[in-house]
């Protein structure tokens, strides 16, 4: 459905994307992962023929980026990150517009509208002004409406960035019921870690306009071979010890924790508990994706900082008016 | 077909949110009607014209005048509202469809037409009802004529400079160096027959100045230019700002 040649973007002396080699099959929820800034956006964006790449080819549904944006354009659906929807007009308003815009066939046009509203579970605002919408119904509008033209591919730029939990698994559910029933392909990018574990058939961890890793979010987890084990550690603990002993893996000390990953726990806690030396609690756990990310790329994820000033960007939302 | 239906999309929802937006069709119309009964009585009190028809007086005769200047703030600020558009990222959704740079364009500008051109009906009731302007079926249809075609040209105009610019901070500096100038030096406020030669030469370069005076033709009877040379230079006006325009739509950035 989408695959990249080499695919680079480059601003002025960042490379936002470097050399990006994807392919993406048909029906996938494909994940893109990564901190702020690792270039998610800007790849989503040369897909969806927004931006120029510098390098590189890339084709989806089978049409060139470069060669033939408006075939593309047609046989995609994107829902932003941030609002991209008129206020000063319904929901179902919204949902029309978008539908003249992509030729939608307008002889049912009007039941293509009652179905999406209903698979958002809309029907009963549709007929209200869209400031009066909250973010996770504005959300689910934008994802309707993505779905109108019934696009093969449909592109999601953090599309639970600032919901609440219970909003975010509602719009995960949505998300799943689309690819099952619509087989529509997927692709999603995020910051959350669970969001990518619960959603995504494949994962594709980008650090600094790369690819760190790819694949299924159990073998990316299975790849760190092992549990996770932590321990809270009063005195200096000995990790020289624990460093040689061949079982134990990404051995991390931050304040009064000591992290590593170790195969067979069960099994081999008590040596690395004799050659830790006392230890005040013991935890472990099955890896997580934030684990495997932290494996991949050396950093927690950066949750601060904003992407691009969404915030004030929320603002000007609220006042624009248009 | 998509390509028309698109048009008809941006026009749609230009027209909607015009519709939803009284206060702001009520207080576009507040400016003008200030010149009108305050300047114009003001000003109108202790000058004489000369080179009017008889029975024109001071309001009357920058009526025309004050029409163009209300096309001006309008439609360029009406171009200029991409901004504000691209800021909330309502232009990236109809950048991502499948609709050419070229037909975004025109359903701005033909969004942007239609509602001026209420506004400016709106001006012409009252024009008629309290400031004695007499409109005659064809000087009232060539009056929204006219009227339009400047419309296009500073609405490309404002499309041109917003879809240039990244942030709204500029605005105030486009009402001082663009809106202002092109309004005094367009003849609104005085008659240009007399002038200096320096503001003269100034006035004949200003394609506003064409349009004022086009006004003043059909409503007035007080041309300067004549009624073919004001259209051509609007006509002119417009196709050289379309241009530019879809020429900076198509390299439009987000």
């Amino acid at each position: 459905m989408i695959e990249t040649k080499n695919l680079t973007k480059r601003f002025d002396r960042l490379t936002a994307v470097n050399k990006l080699n994807l392919k993406i099959e048909e029906g996938e929820i494909f994940g893109l992962l990564g901190p702020n800034g690792a270039g998610k956006t800007t790849t989503l964006s040369m897909l969806a023929t927004l931006v120029i790449p510098t390098e590189g080819h890339a084709t989806v549904a089978g049409f060139d980026v470069r060669k033939q944006p408006s075939a593309v354009r047609h046989s995609i659906g994107f829902v932003f990150q941030d609002p991209s929807s008129d206020d000063m007009l319904t929901g179902r308003e919204n949902l029309y517009l978008h539908a003249l815009m992509y030729g939608v066939d307008m002889k049912n046009i009007n039941q293509k509208m009652d179905d999406v509203l209903k698979l958002v579970d809309l029907t009963e605002r549709q007929h209200e002004r869209m400031k009066k919408y909250s973010g996770g119904m504005r959300r689910r509008l934008e994802l309707a409406r993505g779905l109108l033209h019934e696009p093969k591919i449909l592109f999601l730029d953090e599309p639970t960035l600032g919901l609440d939990p219970q909003t975010r698994e509602h719009l995960w559910t949505y998300i799943k019921k689309l690819s099952q029933e619509k087989k529509v392909t997927v692709i999603i990018t995020t910051h959350y870690m669970d969001e990518a574990d619960s959603l995504c058939d494949r994962v594709a961890i980008i650090d600094r306009g790369k690819i760190a890793a790819l694949d299924t979010p159990q073998k990316l987890k299975d790849r760190l071979g092992g549990d996770v084990v932590r321990l809270k550690v009063n005195n200096k603990p000995r990790l020289d010890g624990i460093k040689k002993l061949k079982y134990v893996k990404n051995v991390k000390q931050e304040g009064g924790f000591v992290t590593m990953t170790v195969d067979d726990s069960g099994r081999h806690l008590q040596e690395i508990l004799k050659r830790i030396g006392i230890v005040e609690s013991v935890e472990t756990r099955k890896p997580t994706l934030n684990d495997v990310f932290l494996h991949f790329t050396g950093s927690e994820m950066r949750e601060e900082g904003g992407e691009g000033g969404y915030f004030e960007r929320m603002m000007h939302s609220n006042q624009g008016g248009r | 077909m998509s390509e028309f239906s698109g048009l008809y999309a941006l026009w749609y929802r230009e027209f909607k949110v015009f519709t939803r937006e009284t206060s702001r069709v009520i207080s576009s119309l507040v400016q003008p009607l200030m010149w009108l009964v305050i300047f114009g009585t003001g000003l109108g009190s202790v000058i004489s014209l000369t080179g009017v028809p008889a029975g024109v007086n001071y309001q009357q005769f920058i009526y025309p005048g004050i029409l163009c200047m209300t096309v001006l703030f309008g439609s360029l600020f009406f171009g200029l509202y991409i901004i504000m558009d691209k800021r909330v990222d309502l232009l990236k959704e109809v950048l991502v469809s499948p609709l050419s740079r070229t037909t975004i364009f025109f359903g701005k500008v033909l969004g942007g037409a239609t509602d001026g051109t209420v506004q400016i009906i709106l001006l012409m009731i009252l024009g008629s009802l309290f400031f004695g302007i007499h409109f005659t079926l064809f000087s009232a249809i060539m009056s929204l004529v006219i009227v339009a075609l400047l419309m296009v040209a500073i609405i490309s105009l404002g499309l041109t400079i917003g879809s240039l610019m990244d942030s709204p901070e500029g605005f105030g500096l486009i009402s001082s160096f663009v809106i202002f100038p092109l309004f005094f030096l367009s003849g609104a406020l005085f008659p240009i027959k007399n002038l200096p030669a320096w503001l003269y030469s100034f006035v004949v370069v200003n394609p506003v100045s064409y349009a004022v005076d086009g006004l003043r033709t059909v409503i007035l009877g007080a041309g300067t230019f004549g009624l073919l040379t004001d259209l051509a230079v609007i006509v002119a006006f417009d196709i050289i700002m379309i241009l530019i325009g879809t020429w900076a739509f198509k390299r439009m950035k987000i």
